[in-house]
């Protein structure tokens, strides 16, 4: 097992690895090692868009190896928070990284002109990318693979215009259809200017035991493809869940005024597998194939010409740029996830800023001279489109301040009680109950998946549970999950890596760990990121809840301030905090 | 189970060493050899199963270079897989250009690799127009031995093991 780190010193045009067997040993990859590597690396109160903040990507050792383990993390400071962010991608970054023997990358610096890394196997390089500085994520791509070599067993990881002009929300593009979106990965890149990573390699992970790593092995791809545990994301998709939590009112809608959408039959992954669904897809290692694409012909002449654009979907998207802005269309829908992955912005945080704005734009709170004109009305999918664009450009005050995300903008110029953002970080698509709001607000990165809080309501829902078992529920999630993600595994398997299984499969490749060894691991990395958390000034007792979670319907019912309080103040026992 | 997950081909019980063991048999039975065929390429999802399958199952590691069977993009996974592998020639050039008789054609048309007899001179690698031969880290050629462990491994019944008459 390879067990060193590569740094990348953009500043210095430099590149170095090193064995550090002990910090693998100790926080066993992935997520774990990242947090450890960003506490040594990233000084304190440091500005996220500096030199000094570093970037780091990592795998865990499972990845390349089994079934359905198939992504990678990105850590480093988040500009849109300014505290811990955190981001995982599908694709084949893990397996191009795994297979080029650098388990983690540490990128410091900041280059003198645009650049991109080129990693093939133990060869790095730091390259000119003046000349397509500028050009959209799609065509970077497009560009980059004519370039470079390893076809077929490489990763392409690009921004687009949005992480170059410092969009606090924008993203990193892995492998045209997946993501590192969330917390402003891209303009972390685009501070450096870093325009894109290239990683390939020929190398073998060696195995100690064939025979036993061929047993666990077909287990676990039985479970993923014999079994149910991850059918929803086989046949329709996540977006199989629009019209579930349209009927169960979790769906939020119209900037989260409405928690059911009355056109949400228009824009459900069931309409969308009949209407759009042209071909899925899988992360490398992933018998699923849950990435799911759609075809977008449009006419551009009354001559029968059309134009043909491959857009994937997921219920997230769906759900931010389509019912919470009141777009009622699928082909408004898949237009701006278009626009998102062309310019690299993070879709959930843009849909989010989106629907803030068109609330603030009804009740006068921004201007028509502010919006340049441009009308902000829910389901107007044109202005949407503009709109987006000029966040991206920048063009004057208000753009610049949405392009900052909701905090900024609604501090600015107010709505702050419809501003929906928890921990500083868009909101995902999910007003199920109290559980979704406490996860999200206490999750180390502010994000539905930190601790599923939405899954702990829906539980809810079917068997009354009390402040005190959804608490439990959320803290047995956030230390479990910082356990799966050291491995790096896809939380849509997360049934298929049972407790049992993730000891077995680490066995398996030599490393040999009990429930108790991953349990303490698990309470122990999400310390090591509550640390750098309020280190950087989180402070969970003043964090901010929006109002409108309480005036809006749920899942559950309205939801009482007095409950979340109460779940917070039990959290914070739990915790050990005062 | 749903309709989908019917069609999808989940053999994997039968695999790996039940296949290569077959694979023994039929050597000695004549009549029925099989081989591997790309049936249905347009419905690969690019999840590289039948990739990690072959070297874990032929060399016990996880790779992607030791694989016999490749899927390759073109234009990235926007555009459409390409699955190169060896698809049992019945004029096999690499037999032809192999100068050590380390590739021999047998009676009933499989081609076995003498691995001793090598000389990783990787003139098979030439010889073959559709690239379905590469060379290993030794030089010598990773070939196809149409076992049929990538076969369990699709999830989408890309590719098939067919009998070819003698």
């Amino acid at each position: 097992m390879l067990r060193k780190v590569l740094y990348v010193d953009l500043s210095k045009n430099d590149s170095w690895a090193e064995e550090r067997q002990e910090l693998f040993e100790k926080w066993m990859g992935g997520t774990g090692v990242s947090i450890r590597l960003l506490l040594e690396e990233c000084p304190a109160g440091i500005d996220p868009l500096s030199p000094e903040a570093p970037i780091i990507l990592a795998i865990g050792p499972l990845n390349g190896v089994f079934p359905v383990a198939t992504k990678s993390v990105a850590t480093f400071k988040s500009p849109l928070t300014g505290e811990l962010g955190e981001s995982y991608a599908g694709g084949r970054l893990h397996m191009a990284m795994r297979f080029a023997g650098h388990e983690a990358i540490v990128i410091r610096g900041k280059a003198e002109q645009p650049s991109y890394i080129s990693i093939s196997d133990d060869e790095i390089k730091i390259k000119d990318a003046t000349s397509i500085w500028g050009v959209d994520a799609q065509t970077t791509g497009i560009i980059l693979r004519e370039r470079e070599t390893g076809v077929g067993r490489r990763s392409i990881i690009r921004i687009g215009p949005a992480g170059e002009n410092l969009v606090r929300y924008a993203g990193v593009v892995v492998d045209t259809y997946r993501h590192f979106g969330r917390l402003g990965l891209g303009a972390a890149f685009g501070s450096k200017n870093l325009k894109a990573l290239v990683i390939s390699g020929t190398e073998t992970a060696e195995i100690p035991d064939a025979r036993r790593y061929r047993e666990v092995y077909n287990r676990l791809y039985n479970i993923a493809v014999q079994t149910d545990v991850m059918e929803k994301y086989h046949d329709i998709g996540t977006s199989v869940n629009i019209n579930v939590l349209n009927w169960l009112k979790g769906l939020p809608t119209n900037n989260f005024q409405l928690s059911s959408f009355s056109e949400a039959e228009k824009i459900s992954g069931e309409m969308f597998a009949d209407n759009y669904l042209f071909r899925r897809l899988s992360c490398a290692g992933c018998p699923i194939g849950c990435v799911h694409i759609a075809a977008l012909k449009s006419a551009f002449s009354a001559h029968h010409e059309f134009e043909v654009r491959k857009v994937s979907y997921d219920y997230e998207p769906i759900y931010s740029l389509g019912s919470n802005l009141g777009v009622n269309t699928g082909e408004g829908v898949l237009r701006l996830i278009d626009i998102c992955e062309r310019t690299g912005l993070d879709v959930m945080s843009a849909g989010v800023v989106l629907s803030w704005a068109t609330e603030a734009y009804e009740r006068d709170l921004i201007t028509p001279q502010e919006t340049l004109g441009v009308p902000l009305q829910w389901n107007n999918v044109d202005g949407y489109v503009k709109a987006l664009e000029n966040i991206v450009k920048a063009p004057n005050e208000f753009y610049s301040a949405l392009a900052k995300g909701v905090e900024f903008a609604s501090a600015r110029y107010g709505g702050r009680e419809f501003a929906m953002a928890l921990g500083g970080n868009e909101v995902s698509g999910y007003h199920t109950g109290p559980a979704s709001i406490v996860g999200q607000l206490v999750g180390v990165r502010h994000s539905h998946l930190d601790n599923a809080g939405y899954s702990i309501d829906q539980k809810a829902a079917k068997k009354p549970m009390d402040s005190e078992t959804m608490v439990d529920e959320i803290i047995k999630e956030d230390n479990s999950r910082g356990v799966f993600n050291s491995l790096v595994g896809c939380l849509f398997a997360r049934g298929v890596y049972t407790e049992e299984n993730i000891i077995d499969s680490l066995g398996a490749v030599g490393i040999a760990r009990t429930k108790d060894d991953l349990q303490e691991l698990g309470k122990r990395i999400f310390d090591e990121k509550y640390k750098f958390k309020v280190r950087e000034g989180f402070d969970l007792s003043t964090a901010r809840v929006p109002r409108r979670f309480y005036e809006t319907v749920s899942a559950l019912g309205k939801v009482a301030p007095e409950t979340v309080e109460e779940m917070l103040t039990i959290y914070r026992k739990k915790r050990g905090w005062s | 189970m749903g309709k989908s997950k019917e069609a999808r081909n989940t053999d994997i019980t039968a695999s790996s060493e039940i296949k290569a063991a077959d694979e023994k048999d039929a050597a000695q039975r004549p009549r029925k050899r099989r081989r591997l065929k790309v049936a249905h390429p347009e419905r690969c999802i690019g999840c590289l199963g039948c990739m990690f399958a072959c070297s874990r199952i032929h060399t016990g590691q996880a790779s992607l270079q030791d694989s016999a069977i490749k899927v390759q993009t073109q234009g990235g996974i926007e555009g459409d897989f390409r699955i190169v592998v060896c698809r049992g020639c019945e004029n096999p050039p690499c037999v032809r250009a192999c100068p050590a008789g380390a590739l021999e054609r047998k009676p009933d048309g499989g081609v076995v690799f003498h691995r001793d007899l090598c000389t990783a001179c990787g003139k098979c690698e030439e010889a073959c127009l559709i690239g379905a031969i590469s060379l290993g880290k030794e030089g010598k050629p990773i070939k196809c031995m149409h076992c049929g462990a990538c076969v369990a491994f699709c999830p989408h019944g890309v590719l098939t093991l067919e009998e070819v008459p003698a």
